[in-house]
């Protein structure tokens, strides 16, 4: 079972996201420390991307944050290997795929197993066009993780045929973003998930609370929540890890008894 | 190697969000299905002809070749079209194909405004709703069309995130229509995105190539030793070309928009200054920096103000079947007073980029020799930023 599987084997996970370098990654590497202390079971680290095309304005000003203070992709890479030896969590990268075709896919994979990173979102690449990456994934051990939407319909068979670590279900149309309420029967799109794989889905997109949080668990496997954390750093800056911790704590606390 | 759908060589693809799959797959079997249709054809003629006003002149400029005293020069007169460039041949034929798949309502991006116009005059014709993205940037530059699209009865959104221009706006169209896909038809305005917009909107495009290849036929008897257009996205180009591809005699040249040169951060120049990458939707050439963060572009021409190029282009680049050179905005504005002056035709600043380069290409060329210049809309939206670049300041 690798890693990320295993996060979910005991309860539901409650999966945070963070921007990399917003507003700096002394406050990232706090607000992380304190995300894992507080229940987090597995944390995705956004690298920041000048025009993330599935991002709502939280998501997107944090990255633009991020760019300004001067954040690299070296530097993340650097960040997460020291990070590794601290925090037990298993991280994945959230970025966008030219900032890893950029880079080099192998030397991305490989910077990134190094880094000891356990799998990568890449939410403009889809089932189609994952084959240039996955297979390099594949070579050093990191599990490029599927996206099902509530348009994929007959998709799904076929995505999560293949899917790894877990599946990333996207609560609704549009981008990310809290949501007042999400009206998908997300119940169903789960149903025919597991009748075609063992890989757990966790549901991300619009989940800003924890009673959101215990329900969207409650369909799936686990809750991912990254514009409701993202906006707490946007209006707290560097005294955001504290209240991210507390935040965290009720989030996962809900999701865990799902 | 990438061998998936909607491929020129390495470029293309389809790198978009999962959400957005189905419409795109939805969207190729339309065009498919419709495309080789007889009906179809005939009301997308009937358009072109009846309300666009095609087929758009071949005209020979002959004081023009006159005065640079060699190749021939013939301007093929997109800005002659109903909204004033050939934004409308891919706008009809998108927002009719749109309509065939019962979609009510367009949402489209837009930089110079020109295709947010020729979007927003289609939604009026067929009873659409509409709504253009346009960066603040460009809503100021282009204040005359902005109103003009909301005369016509579109919303107009304003795009303030990055560098609000066309790059911006293509992103948040992008969005939008993840919001809300199941009425709603994205019309893309260039030969770029993910598959299959690229061929759709070069097929839609390619009757200029096909009227240029038989009015020239007709009026000399042979196929033009050159054939030049303005490259942002690259349309207007991909349709030029697109029938002369074959023809290896002719060469294709597209012209970039350098902003203030090549060698600044103040350029647009893709081919020229970019390498490969994957975005809105593509693989292709892009401006960007060695994290692959998307280059903040310049150009004076905010319908060239793009950081990538089209995915075919990239690849007649990469096979070596078309040039594509850059022309600062100097050179630009010269061409745009220049053929003003000389042929009293106002060309879109976008087109004086590909007319600045005939004004260097064809004094080198002997006189029995024929360029055709593809003057891809016209420049009566550019008076006032002209004016302002040579320190006039005139109200619109």
């Amino acid at each position: 079972m690798s890693r990320i599987t295993e996060a979910f084997k005991d309860h539901k996970a409650f999966i945070p996201f963070i921007t990399c370098g917003d507003p700096d990654l002394e406050t990232t590497k706090a607000c992380i420390l304190e995300m894992a202390k507080n229940g987090a079971d597995i944390i995705e680290l956004g690298i920041p991307f000048s025009d993330p095309t599935a991002e709502g304005p939280v998501i997107m000003e944090a990255d633009n944050r991020a760019l300004s203070g001067g954040v690299t992709t070296d530097q993340i890479f650097e960040f997460t290997k020291e990070l590794s030896r601290e925090v037990s969590v298993p991280f994945l990268y959230m970025t966008y795929a030219n900032v890893v075709f950029s880079y080099g896919i192998e030397k991305f994979m490989k910077e990134a197993s190094l880094a000891g990173v356990s799998g990568l979102i890449l939410p403009d690449v889809p089932y189609e066009e994952k084959k240039d990456f996955s297979e390099i994934c594949d070579k050093y051990g990191i599990e490029l993780i599927s996206m099902i939407a509530p348009t994929s319909e007959d998709r799904i068979e076929m995505i999560a045929k293949e899917a790894k670590g877990y599946i990333y279900v996207v609560s609704s149309l549009g981008v990310t973003g809290e949501r007042s309420s999400i009206s998908t029967d997300i119940g169903s799109m789960v149903k025919l998930v597991k009748e075609n794989t063992s890989v757990p889905c966790a549901v991300g997109f619009g989940i800003s609370n924890p009673d959101q949080a215990a329900a969207m668990a409650g369909l799936s496997d686990g809750a991912i929540v990254g514009s409701a954390i993202v906006k707490i750093i946007a209006k707290e800056g560097k005294n955001a890890p504290q209240k991210v911790g507390e935040f965290v704590k009720a989030m996962a606390e809900a999701v865990h008894k799902a | 190697m990438s061998d998936t759908k909607g491929r020129f060589g390495v470029h293309g693809g389809q790198y978009i969000p999962e959400t957005l799959m189905n419409a795109v797959i939805e969207l190729e079997e339309a065009y498919n299905r419709y495309k080789d249709d007889p009906e179809f054809n005939r009301e997308l003629i009937e358009l072109y002809n009846e309300y666009a006003n095609r087929p758009s002149r071949l005209y020979y400029a002959k004081r023009l070749t006159e005065a640079l005293g060699g190749a021939k020069i013939y301007l093929k007169r997109e800005d002659l079209n109903h909204t004033g460039a050939h934004k409308i041949n891919n706008c009809l034929g998108q927002a009719l194909l749109a309509k065939k798949m019962g979609k009510t309502r367009l949402i489209a991006e837009t930089g110079a405004g020109q295709h947010g116009v020729a979007t927003a005059t289609v939604a009026a014709l067929l009873d659409m709703e509409c709504v253009v993205f346009m960066g603040k940037e460009d809503m100021e530059r282009q204040a005359l069309n902005v109103y003009k699209m909301r005369l016509l009865g579109s919303e107009v959104v304003p795009v303030t995130t990055g560098t609000g221009t066309l790059k911006d706006a293509v992103s948040q169209a992008m969005r939008e229509w993840t919001s809300r896909i199941a009425d709603t038809h994205y019309c893309l305005g260039s030969v770029m995105g993910p598959h299959p917009f690229p061929t759709i909107v070069r097929d839609f495009q390619a009757v200029i190539s096909r009227e240029i290849k038989e009015q020239m036929l007709e009026k000399e008897g042979r196929l033009p030793d050159a054939v030049i257009a303005c490259v942002g996205g690259g349309s207007n180009a991909i349709g030029s070309f697109y029938h002369f591809i074959e023809d290896k005699d002719v060469r294709l040249i597209g012209c970039e928009a350098a902003g203030r040169g090549i060698d600044t951060f103040e350029t647009a120049a893709t081919i020229n200054t970019g390498r490969l990458g994957i975005f809105h939707g593509m693989k292709s050439y892009f401006c960007q920096n060695e994290y692959g963060q998307i280059a903040p572009v310049y150009s004076i021409s905010a319908g060239l103000d793009y950081p990538g190029i089209g995915p075919e282009h990239a690849y007649l680049h990469d096979i070596g079947r078309a040039e594509y050179v850059a022309i600062t905005d100097d050179e630009a504005v010269e061409a745009f007073e220049y053929l003003s002056k000389i042929e009293g035709i106002i060309p879109a600043i976008e087109s004086s980029h590909a007319l600045a380069y005939a004004k260097k290409l064809a004094p080198a060329m002997d006189k029995d020799k024929i360029i055709v210049v593809t003057v891809s809309g016209r420049g009566d939206k550019d008076c006032a930023a002209i004016a302002r670049y040579r320190g006039e300041d005139i109200s619109e």
